[in-house]
């Protein structure tokens, strides 16, 4: 299998007082017609990587080597066959949407125009509009159409739908998908468990600019022992509950116990809720609040760091 | 679809973003026709200079009164000596005249006292036009003969002076502000960034955001010149074509100047104060507003090699003299040098991302 992007031990330490040492060693490999997602939280060191495969950004060491070739000889070859979409970037307001595809289209050596751009995100109809009136939504479709005028055969889209509400998101999702359906490969960071788990072949989750896990997400998951999750909360205290009442019931696998929940990670929740029931019952404590679902990346994400993905980096 | 030139393409981007502002335009196009008009006025020829002078109460006040009578260049005021030289330091007269006492009889006039700051504007003419009226009137007669005829030279008053400068003045805020603020701001919003990941190439977007300043160009330099005419009747005795050359490659120079001052600022705040340092020892030195032969001789090699000088030189010589292009060699090459020299320093050190 081809190999659309490779890295091997790519580090990146922003120079300052104190330095930043935002990436610390991370390898991986992605597949062409692959759709690859990085997940982490705030600071993990995703967009300095994705700016490093993308030619952005120079690596402190290690290699990054892109459609097989590498940045320090084939730039522009390179760049005439991806796509980008950076996280923050703020097109002119006073051009209309047309205007702005015409003019990343005048770029490429070949490409598609600036009216398959829009039909491929869907924005027609804003031919004309100025930037400055489009939605979130639809600024950050024109972004992704900006990636696409190039006819690129990977594209790297940072956040794509940080900041948008669920059906905005759902059509970029579709945008996303059109495009691997034609063979073509993605790179993808995103905050999203349910993104990553319906759109990625395969994802890498980042901490503290290392890669701490990497798998298919039903591997990631699976890898947890158990599927599913019960979290419940008590009435009082949670310092005083005993581990070992609900340790003891049969598929339990893993118990994590914060202030606000109790979080059972279960193989088969039908064998576990009435025995938890029934226990909690014979020992006189109530319950709060009591909720079953199915397991996700961010629980691996917990099970791996004991933080929840939107608490962001410690240090 | 056939798709623009990268070249061309910045450059309709930039043209458009900017026609869409017209609060933007208005500053650009009009800011220095402003100035025209404002210092057109205050510097416009006047007929006749008149000059005030006080003579200083006395028994012969009225006599020097009346014999200045016929001079129409003069208004005579009778006051006390103290208040006189109220008037004199507070710059309202230019003189004082004092009737000094003769011995003899009181009501002959032999001696006259002039209280005056030669280094005042207009202090010695009055001096002498009240000399010359009592003189006479004493009894001098003139003994050679003379005939005071105006001169009045085309292209030779204030306002012919001015609008060469100002519009080369425009040239150099136009550039300057219109390629270096853009670029810092399209640095800020990461779109200098978001263009370095597609295949455009550095030198392209540069030369697409020189060229859309040159066509900005245009009309404020047509508004200017029509707007002179019309209302100072600022004509031009060059060749139009030498003037348009020259504004050309000012236009280029400063653009050029703007890129580089642009090249490594993050904050619109850096570039700004930037940009005033490196206008202003051309706005105080290049000879805008007056000619830079005022000031040491030593230092007018150095005036010559700033940015501006050549520019301002170049279109006097144009429009004023009517002289010929080729005669302007020296400040033409100078021009290019500021003109090619920045481009390339910038183009080098030039920061995409942030
Ligand atoms: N230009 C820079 N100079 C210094 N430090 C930087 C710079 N850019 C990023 N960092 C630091 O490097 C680390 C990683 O940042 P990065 O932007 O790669 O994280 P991220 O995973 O993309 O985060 P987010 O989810 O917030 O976008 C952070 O600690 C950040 O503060
Ligand atoms: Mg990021």
């Amino acid at each position: 299998m081809p190999s659309a992007i490779r890295c091997t031990n790519l580090t990146k330490t922003y120079k300052g007082k104190p330095p930043v040492e935002a990436v610390r060693g991370i390898d991986f490999e992605v597949n062409v017609g692959e759709c690859y997602g990085v997940l982490g939280p705030n600071g993990a060191g995703k967009t300095t990587t994705i700016e490093i495969l993308e030619g952005l950004l120079e690596a402190t060491s290690g290699e990054a080597e892109v459609l097989e070739m590498s940045w320090s000889k084939n730039a522009t070859a390179i760049r005439e066959r991806i796509g980008v979409s950076l996280q923050e970037t703020q097109l002119s307001d006073r051009l209309s949407v047309g205007e702005t595809l015409n003019l990343f289209r005048s770029f490429y050596a070949s490409g598609i125009d600036a009216t398959t751009a829009m039909e491929r995100v869907s924005l027609q109809e804003k031919e004309n509009a100025w930037i400055k009136t489009l939605s979130g939504g639809q600024k950050q479709r024109l972004a992704v159409a900006t990636a696409l005028v190039g006819d690129p055969e990977l594209i790297f889209l940072d956040e794509p739908t940080t900041g948008l509400d669920p059906s905005s998101r759902r059509e970029l999702w579709d945008i996303i998908e059109t495009f691997k359906k034609h063979g073509k490969t993605v790179l993808l960071t995103t905050h999203y468990m349910e993104e990553a788990e319906r759109l990625c072949d395969r994802v890498a989750i980042f901490d503290a600019g290392k890669i701490i896990a990497e798998g298919t997400p039903s591997d990631l998951i699976r890898s947890l022992g158990a599927e599913h999750v019960i979290e419940f909360a008590l009435d009082h205290d949670h310092d005083s509950f005993d581990l070992d009442l609900v340790q003891s019931i049969e598929t339990v696998d893993h118990v994590d116990v914060s202030e606000s929940e109790i979080r059972l990670t279960v193989g088969q929740p039908h064998v576990v809720l009435p025995q938890l029931i029934s226990r909690l019952a014979k020992k006189g404590i109530s319950l709060a609040s009591l909720t079953t679902r199915h397991a996700s990346l961010e629980d691996v994400f917990v099970s791996l760091t004991g933080r929840h993905l939107d608490e962001g980096d410690e240090d | 679809m056939k798709t623009q030139h990268p070249i061309l393409a910045v450059t309709f981007a930039r043209l458009r973003e900017f026609i869409r502002r017209p609060e933007a335009v208005f500053w650009v196009y009009f800011f220095p026709v402003l100035m025209v008009i404002v210092l057109g006025v205050a510097f416009r020829n006047q007929k006749v200079e008149t000059f005030d002078v006080d003579v200083i109460e006395s028994s012969l006040s009225n006599s020097i009164v009346e014999k200045l009578a016929t001079e129409p260049r003069l208004k005579t005021h009778v006051v006390s000596e103290i208040e006189a030289r109220d008037r004199l330091r507070a710059g309202t007269t230019t003189l004082m005249i004092e009737a000094a006492e003769s011995s003899a009889d009181k009501q002959i006039l032999e001696q006259v006292e002039y209280l005056f700051d030669a280094a005042r504007p207009g202090s010695l003419a009055a001096r002498n036009i009240v000399d010359a009226r009592l003189q006479e009137a004493a009894g001098r007669r003139d003994v050679l003969k003379v005939k005071d005829i105006k001169y009045e030279e085309p292209g030779g008053s204030y306002v012919d002076f001015l609008v060469p400068g100002l519009l080369a003045m425009g040239l150099m805020g136009g550039g300057l502000w219109g390629v270096g603020f853009a670029i810092v701001d399209m640095r800020i919003r990461k779109l200098l960034k978001r263009f370095m990941a597609t295949p455009m190439r550095r030198s392209h977007f540069l030369m697409g955001m020189m060229l859309s300043r040159l066509i900005f160009m245009i009309p404020q330099i047509v508004i200017l010149l029509v707007i002179s005419y019309l209302l100072f009747g600022v004509k031009i005795y060059g060749s139009w074509l030498s003037i348009l050359l020259v504004v050309l490659v000012g236009a280029i120079e400063f653009a050029a100047i703007g890129l580089l001052v642009a090249s490594r600022a993050k904050t619109l705040e850096t570039a700004s104060g930037l940009m005033n340092l490196v206008m202003l020892p051309m706005w105080t030195l290049s000879g805008i507003f007056f000619s830079y032969e005022r000031f040491p001789e030593i230092i007018h090699p150095i005036i010559k090699v700033l940015p501006l000088t050549p520019v301002i030189d170049a279109l006097r010589a144009l429009m004023m003299d009517g002289k010929s292009i080729l005669t302007l060699g020296p400040e033409l090459g100078v021009m290019i040098v500021w003109s090619i020299v920045p481009f390339v320093i910038a183009l080098a050190i030039f920061r995409w991302s942030d």
